[in-house]
C-alpha cells in the first residue's frame, strides 16, 4: 500500500506543475506524467485491462497535444504580466466552491463500503457464471460484449461522431 | 479513505484550471485532468483486498476476483474522453489561426 | 511538415511492420488476456502514425490519405452492426450470442466476442489515424 500513497503524491505534484509552468511544451508532458502514474495505479489495484487502456490512451493524448502545440507557440503569454482586478473574482469563487466540495463530497462518501471490502451482490453471478454462459476466460470481455454489449455500442457510435467533427472542423474548402 | 480524498483532490485541480485560467490549451489540460481523476475513483471502489485480477487461467480454481463491474464501465469512459480531448483540440486550433492568439481576453476584444 | 534522419526512416520502416502485428495480437487474444479491441485498435494506428512522422506528410500523401482511413472505419462499424444483426435474424433477440461456444481457454472460442473485437479494432485504428492527419497534417491532406 505505500506505493499507492507515493504514486499519488507524485501525481499531484505534476498536476500542480502542469498547471503553472509557462512553457506549453513542458505542461504537455506533465500532463503525460499524470497520466502514466494513473496507469501504474490501476496496476496495483488489480486491473491490467484498464491499465493498458489507459497508457496507449494517454500517450495518443500527448501526441494530439504536441501536434497542435508544434503548429502554433510554445509559450503561454497570460503569465507574467501582473495581477489584473477582473481576474481575483474568478479565483475567489473557485476557492470557495472547492473547500465546499470537498466538505460535502467526505460527508457523501462516508457511507460507501469501506476501502477494500466491495459489495458484489451482481458481481457474483458474473463470476460464476462467466465461463459457462459465453465461454471466454476474461470476465471483464464477457461483460463489455454480451452482458453489456448495448454500452459498448453506443461507445462505437461516440467516436464516429467525434471522428466526424474533428474532419468538419478542419477542413480546407474553399480557402486559399 | 486517504486515496479517494487523493482522487477528489484532482478532479478540484482540473476544475481550477478550467474556472481560473485564462490560455486555451491549459483549460484543455484542465479538462483531460478531471476525466483522469473521475475514471481513478471508479477503480477505487472496486478493489477488494487480497484478491487477483478477474482473469480465469486454470478451470476449476477457486475464485477470488476483485469487482469486474467498475472496471468494464471504465474501460468505456476512458476512450470516450479521447474523443472529447480530440474535438476540442480541433476548435482550438482553428482560433487560433483566425485571432494569432490563444489569450481569451484578448479574443473577447477583438470582433471579427 | 518535414521528416527526420536517415537513420529514423530506416529503423521505421523495420520495426512499424511488428508494431502493428503486435496490435493485431492484442484484437485477437481479447477474449483470453487483458486487452480487447480498443486498446490494440489504437497500437494499430500508433504503427501507421509513426510512419507518418518518421517521413514526413508530403511524401506519403498517396498511401495513407484520409480517404482510405474513413472507409475502413466505416467498414468497421457496419460489420460490428452485421455481427449484431446475426443474433436478431435467428430466432432469439438483438446481439444475443448464436456462434458455437466451443472449449475454453482456446483463440476458437466464445461466440461472436473475437468477430466484435476485430470490427472494434479496425474502427479505432481508422478513426485515430483520421484524426492524426487532420490535426497535424491538414494543409497537404484535406485539401479539396
Amino acid at each position: 500500500m505505500v506505493e499507492l500513497y507515493l504514486l499519488s503524491i507524485a501525481m499531484l505534484a505534476a498536476a500542480i506543475v502542469a498547471i503553472e509552468i509557462k512553457d506549453l511544451l513542458a505542461s504537455a508532458v506533465a500532463m503525460g506524467i499524470v497520466g502514466f502514474s494513473v496507469s501504474i495505479m490501476f496496476i496495483l489495484v488489480q486491473a491490467p485491462d484498464l491499465a493498458i487502456v489507459q497508457i496507449v490512451v494517454e500517450v495518443m493524448t500527448v501526441i494530439f497535444f504536441a501536434a497542435v502545440i508544434l503548429r502554433t507557440t510554445h509559450t503561454d503569454t497570460t503569465i507574467g504580466k501582473g495581477i489584473k482586478t477582473e481576474s481575483i473574482f474568478p479565483v475567489v469563487t473557485f476557492f470557495i466552491f472547492g473547500t465546499l466540495f470537498i466538505v460535502l463530497a467526505i460527508y457523501a462518501l462516508k457511507d460507501l463500503p469501506v476501502f477494500g471490502s466491495p459489495v458484489m451482490k451482481v458481481a457474483n453471478y458474473y463470476i460464476e457464471n462467466g465461463l459457462n454462459h459465453t465461454g471466454a476466460a476474461n470476465i471483464i470481455a464477457a461483460i463489455i460484449l454480451d452482458y453489456r454489449g448495448y454500452d459498448t455500442f453506443g461507445e462505437a457510435v461516440v467516436l464516429f461522431t467525434s471522428v466526424l467533427g474533428v474532419l468538419s472542423i478542419m477542413r480546407m474548402k474553399g480557402k486559399k | 479513505m486517504i486515496l479517494i480524498i487523493a482522487c477528489m483532490l484532482l478532479i478540484v485541480i482540473g476544475l481550477y484550471a478550467v474556472i481560473t485560467k485564462r490560455n486555451l490549451i491549459k483549460i484543455a489540460i484542465g479538462f483531460c485532468m478531471t476525466e483522469y481523476g473521475i475514471n481513478l475513483l471508479f477503480a477505487f471502489i472496486g478493489f477488494k483486498k487480497n484478491a487477483l485480477a478477474p482473469i480465469i487461467t486454470k478451470i476449476d480454481a477457486p475464485k477470488m476476483f476483485v469487482d469486474p463491474i467498475p472496471q468494464a464501465l471504465v474501460l468505456t469512459s476512458i476512450v470516450i474522453g479521447l474523443g472529447t480531448t480530440a474535438v476540442m483540440l480541433a476548435m482550438i486550433l482553428r482560433i487560433y489561426e483566425k485571432y494569432k492568439t490563444f489569450d481569451i481576453n484578448e479574443i473577447k476584444k477583438l470582433k471579427g | 511538415m518535414s521528416g527526420l534522419s536517415v537513420i529514423v526512416k530506416t529503423v521505421a520502416r523495420i520495426v512499424a511492420g511488428f508494431i502493428f502485428l503486435y496490435g493485431g495480437y492484442i484484437i485477437v487474444h481479447g477474449h483470453l488476456t487483458p486487452g480487447g479491441g480498443f486498446a490494440g485498435g489504437v497500437i494499430v494506428a500508433a504503427s501507421f502514425i509513426l510512419l507518418v512522422l518518421a517521413f514526413g506528410a508530403a511524401e506519403i500523401k498517396e498511401k495513407t490519405s484520409y480517404i482510405v482511413s474513413s472507409i475502413f472505419e466505416s467498414l468497421g462499424g457496419v460489420m460490428f452492426l452485421l455481427v449484431a444483426l446475426l443474433g436478431l435474424f435467428s430466432g432469439v433477440f438483438f446481439f444475443t450470442n448464436v456462434l458455437p461456444k466451443g472449449t475454453p481457454l482456446k483463440v476458437l472460442s466464445a461466440g461472436i466476442i473475437p468477430l466484435c473485437n476485430i470490427a472494434i479494432g479496425i474502427k479505432v485504428g481508422a478513426g485515430l489515424l483520421s484524426i492524426f492527419l487532420a490535426l497535424a497534417a491538414s494543409h497537404y491532406i484535406l485539401k479539396e
